[in-house]
C-alpha cells in the first residue's frame, strides 16, 4: 500500500495495465513528451515508449476516431481528452459508432476504447474547462460511463474499465485530483493523505464497474452522489447532524439500481447530488428510479441539488458549483416534512 | 435578397434537368500521359499525380503506359466477371425494392470498376473501411450473395439481425468492417486501424472509401492529419462520381482543385485515377499499397466516375440533374471499356459476355430465391426480436435482461416501451 493522490493512482493503473498488457496504448494531447497537462501519464513515454504513448493532434475527433480502429486492430486503447469540455468534437465518433460497432456488426466487431477526461469546476476553468457531461453520454446505450471520487476507486475502476471489452467514458473530478474537497474553496486544500481512500495498492486490482457504493451509512436520508460531491456531502452531513446514509454511484451508467433503491428504502428520504446541471441531468434518471422502485417507502418527495442551468461562470464559480450550504439548506428541508 | 452585386459565390452544376450535360470542367489526360514514380518518391516531387489523371485503356480499348500493370487475360476475365455480377446484382435488388420487399437499396452502376479494381490490388489480410457503394468489395472478398441478400431483407439469416439498414453488410472473416450511415466516419478507424498494424509491425495495411460529398466531413480532415502526422500504411480513396444526391462535387469545395490534392498540404502524395478504368484503378492501388507497405504512409487516391443511378432508391436523379448525363460522361462505362479491352486482346466475345451476363443473372436469381427462404419482410421465418437487447456491452446488463422480459411478457413479443 501506498499514499496516492488520485493524479497518482489513475496514474499507476496506467502503469499496471502498460505492464501487464502489450496491447494498451494511449493517445492525447500532451500526453506523451509532456506527461499530461494534469501529470496522470507523466514518466509512462519514457518507461513505456512513444508509440505506446503517442502525443496527438489538437483534434478530439480524429482522437477517438483513430482509437476506435486501433481497438478494432487488437489493441485496447485508452485515450486522453484534455478536458471533458473538448470531448465534443469527438461525439459522434462515440455515439453513432464506439457505442454501436458491436451492435450493429452482433459482436464481429468491438472496440474496447477506455476515454479519460477530467472533468468538473472549481479550479477557475471557466465555462470551458468545468463542465460535467457525463448524463449525456450515460443517455448512449453501449457506453460505460464513470466518475471515480477517490484515489482507491479511481483505480480500481480504471483497471477494469481498460480490462473490459466495453466502450467506457471514464470522468476524472479535477478538483479532487489531489485532495478531497468538501466544497469550502476558503478552507486550505487537503490532501488525500489523510483519507482512507488514499491508501492505494501499487499492483493490479479491480473495483468492478456498475457497482454502487455506501461510502457512509445512515437511517433517516439517503444522500446519492457521485464525484466531487461525495466529500462535499460528507462535510454537509456532518453539520446537520443528521443520520444520513451516502452513495457513492461511481458508475454511472449502467447504473447499480439495486444499491440505491435498497437505501431509499430503509431510509424513506433522498437527496441526490451532483455538479451537473440539473435540467436533464442524470439526477432526473435517478429520481424516475426511485420513484418507481421506492415510491410506498417514500416519506418526503425526493429533492435533487445540482448546479444551476447555466453555463459555468468563471467569476461565480462558487455561487455555481453546489456546495455544503445548498446541500445542508435541502438535508435540512427534507427533514422537515412530516 | 438574393441581388447581382453578392461576392457570394455559390456553386451551381453545369447542367440541370433539360440542359446539354457538360463535363467541359472534367480535366481529363490522355490515356498513358501521366508519369509513373517509384513507390519511394517524395510527395513534393509527385504532385502532378493529384493534377493530371492516371488513364491506361484509351478510346481504342487498348492498354497504353507505364501504368499498364500487364494483367493476363485470366485475370482481366476475374475483373469483369466480378464487375459484371456486381451490375446484375444491383439490377436485381432495385427491382426487389420497388416491388417492396425491401426497404431501401443503393446501387454501384457505373462505379463498379473502384470496389472491384481496388479489391483485386489489395491482400485478404488488408482491412477495408468501406463506403455504401462498395457491395463488389464484400462480393470479391467472400460475402455470398445470398448472405447479402439476407441482410437486406432483415431476415432470420440477416448477419446484422435486423439491425441495420439495406446495405450495411460486414464481414470479420473478409476483413470487411460495417458500414455507416453517418458518412466519413470509417475514415479515422482506417488510420487508427492502420497505425495499429504499424505499432504491432504487422505488413497488413489498410484502405477506405467515401464520396466526394463526404470530404467535407471533419473525419475526412481528422483522418488525413492523422495518417499524414504518423504516416500510417492506409489508402484512402474519394470516390468522385460527380454527385452527392442532388449537390454536384463543386459543393464540397471540388471546383478549383482537384479531391485527390487534398492531402497535398499535409505531405500526402495523392493520385487522381480514371474511376472507369480497372487497369488505372488497380495499378495505382497497388502503387499505393505497396508504398504503404514499404513504409511510405499513406496515399489519397481519387477515383473520377460517375454515379449512373440514383443516390439510393429514396431519391429521383432527373428531378436535379440531366436524365442522359452519364450517356456523355467523358469516361464511359467500366464495363463497356473492360470488355471491349478484352475484345480487343481477343481474349473475349459479345456471345461469351451475353452467356456471363445470363449466367449471373441465374445466379442471382437462386441466391433470391434461397435468400427468401430465410424470411422475408412479410413472411416468416421472422427474426425473434427479444434479441435486440443483446450485443449493446459484452454482457447484457441487469437493466436491459429486465426491459426485454417486459417487452417478451408485458407488451408481447411485438415490443413497445418500458420503463421497467
Amino acid at each position: 500500500m501506498s499514499q496516492m493522490n488520485m493524479i497518482e493512482s489513475i496514474r499507476s493503473a496506467l502503469d499496471v495495465m502498460m505492464d501487464k498488457d502489450p496491447t494498451v496504448v494511449m493517445m492525447g494531447e500532451d500526453i506523451g513528451h509532456f506527461g499530461g497537462v494534469f501529470r496522470c501519464t507523466d514518466g509512462l513515454q519514457r518507461k513505456y515508449g512513444d508509440h505506446r504513448v503517442i502525443d496527438a493532434p489538437i483534434a478530439e475527433g480524429g482522437i477517438i476516431g483513430a482509437a476506435i480502429g486501433m481497438g478494432l486492430n487488437g489493441l485496447r486503447p485508452v485515450p486522453e481528452i484534455q478536458f471533458a469540455d473538448y470531448i465534443y468534437p469527438g461525439f459522434d465518433q462515440i455515439v453513432s459508432e464506439l457505442a454501436r460497432i458491436r451492435y450493429r456488426t452482433c459482436g464481429e466487431f468491438f472496440s474496447p476504447v477506455t476515454i479519460r477526461t477530467p472533468c468538473g469546476g472549481g479550479i477557475r476553468g471557466g465555462q470551458t474547462h468545468s463542465q460535467s457531461p457525463e448524463a449525456i453520454f450515460a443517455h448512449v446505450s453501449g457506453i460505460v460511463t464513470v466518475m471515480p471520487s477517490n484515489p482507491y476507486d479511481a483505480k480500481g475502476l480504471l483497471i477494469s474499465a481498460i480490462e473490459s471489452d466495453d466502450p467506457v467514458v471514464f470522468f476524472e473530478p479535477k478538483r479532487i485530483y489531489n485532495g478531497p474537497f468538501d466544497g469550502d474553496p476558503e478552507k486550505p486544500a487537503k490532501s488525500w493523505a489523510a483519507h482512507p481512500k488514499g491508501e492505494v495498492p501499487e499492483g493490479h486490482y479491480t473495483v468492478p464497474l456498475g457497482k454502487a457504493e455506501v461510502v457512509r451509512e445512515g437511517n433517516d436520508l439517503t444522500i446519492i452522489t457521485y464525484g466531487t460531491l461525495v466529500h462535499v456531502a460528507e462535510a454537509a452531513v456532518e453539520e446537520t447532524g443528521v443520520d444520513c446514509e451516502i452513495v457513492d454511484i461511481r458508475t454511472i451508467a449502467p447504473l447499480d439500481v439495486d444499491t440505491i433503491t435498497a437505501s431509499v428504502n430503509k431510509t424513506g428520504r433522498c437527496v441526490i447530488a451532483h455538479e451537473a446541471t440539473r435540467f436533464g441531468g442524470f439526477g432526473a434518471e435517478i429520481a424516475a428510479r426511485i420513484q418507481k422502485d421506492c415510491f410506498y417507502n417514500l416519506e418526503a418527495p425526493i429533492r435533487r441539488i445540482a448546479g444551476w442551468d447555466t453555463p459555468y461562470p468563471h467569476a461565480f464559480e462558487w455561487q455555481y458549483f453546489p456546495g455544503k450550504k445548498r446541500l445542508v439548506a435541502g438535508i435540512r428541508d427534507i427533514m422537515e416534512i412530516e | 435578397m438574393a441581388d447581382k452585386k453578392s461576392r457570394l459565390h455559390i456553386p451551381q452544376p453545369t447542367a440541370r434537368p433539360g440542359d446539354k450535360p457538360d463535363f467541359s470542367y472534367l480535366d481529363l489526360s490522355p490515356a498513358g500521359a501521366v508519369d509513373k514514380p517509384s513507390i519511394d518518391s517524395r510527395t513534393r516531387d509527385i504532385e502532378y499525380l493529384s493534377s493530371g489523371l492516371v488513364r491506361v485503356l484509351d478510346d481504342d480499348h487498348q492498354a497504353v503506359g507505364p501504368w499498364d500493370p500487364d494483367l493476363d487475360s485470366g485475370k482481366l476475365q476475374i475483373a469483369l466477371r466480378w464487375m459484371v455480377l456486381n451490375r446484375v446484382f444491383d439490377k436485381r435488388m432495385w427491382q426487389i425494392q420497388r416491388q417492396g420487399r425491401i426497404s431501401f437499396y443503393m446501387e454501384a452502376l457505373g462505379e463498379e470498376a473502384v470496389s472491384v479494381g481496388q479489391g483485386m490490388a489489395l491482400r485478404p489480410g488488408d482491412m477495408c473501411f468501406p463506403s455504401y457503394r462498395n457491395q463488389a468489395l464484400y462480393m470479391y472478398r467472400g460475402m455470398s450473395l445470398v448472405d447479402m441478400m439476407c441482410q437486406c431483407l432483415s431476415n432470420t439469416r440477416d448477419m446484422c439481425k435486423g439491425r441495420q439498414l439495406p446495405i450495411m453488410y460486414h464481414s470479420a472473416k473478409a476483413n470487411m468492417f460495417s458500414i455507416s450511415g453517418n458518412l466519413a466516419t470509417q475514415y479515422p478507424h482506417a488510420v487508427g486501424w492502420a497505425m495499429a498494424s504499424a505499432i504491432k509491425g504487422e505488413d497488413h495495411i489498410a484502405a477506405s472509401w467515401l464520396g466526394d460529398g463526404a470530404t467535407a466531413e471533419a473525419d475526412f480532415h481528422h483522418a488525413i492529419t492523422f495518417a499524414a502526422v504518423y504516416q500510417a500504411p492506409v489508402i484512402l480513396n474519394v470516390v468522385n462520381n460527380q454527385w452527392a444526391i442532388s449537390t454536384f462535387q463543386g459543393v464540397a469545395g471540388g471546383e478549383r482543385r482537384p479531391f485527390a490534392a487534398r492531402g497535398l498540404g499535409l505531405g500526402i502524395p495523392g493520385i487522381r485515377v480514371d474511376g472507369n478504368d480497372f487497369l488505372a484503378i488497380y495499378a495505382t492501388t497497388l502503387w499505393a499499397a505497396d508504398r504503404a507497405r514499404r513504409g511510405g504512409g499513406p496515399t489519397l487516391i481519387e477515383l473520377v466516375t460517375y454515379r449512373g443511378g440514383a443516390h439510393s432508391t429514396s431519391d429521383d436523379p432527373t428531378k436535379y440533374r440531366p436524365k442522359d448525363e452519364w450517356q456523355d460522361f467523358p469516361l464511359g462505362d467500366p464495363v463497356e471499356r473492360l470488355k471491349q479491352h478484352l475484345i480487343s486482346l481477343g481474349h473475349w466475345s459479345e456471345e461469351q459476355h451475353e452467356k456471363l451476363e445470363a449466367e449471373l443473372t441465374e445466379e442471382v436469381t437462386a441466391a433470391w430465391k434461397e435468400a427468401q427462404q430465410y424470411g422475408t419482410m412479410t413472411e416468416g421465418p421472422f427474426l425473434d426480436p427479444s434479441t435486440m437487447f443483446d450485443d449493446i456491452y459484452a454482457e447484457v446488463p441487469h437493466h436491459l435482461e429486465s426491459q426485454r422480459r417486459r417487452m417478451t411478457k408485458v407488451e408481447g413479443v411485438n415490443g413497445g416501451g418500458s420503463d421497467s
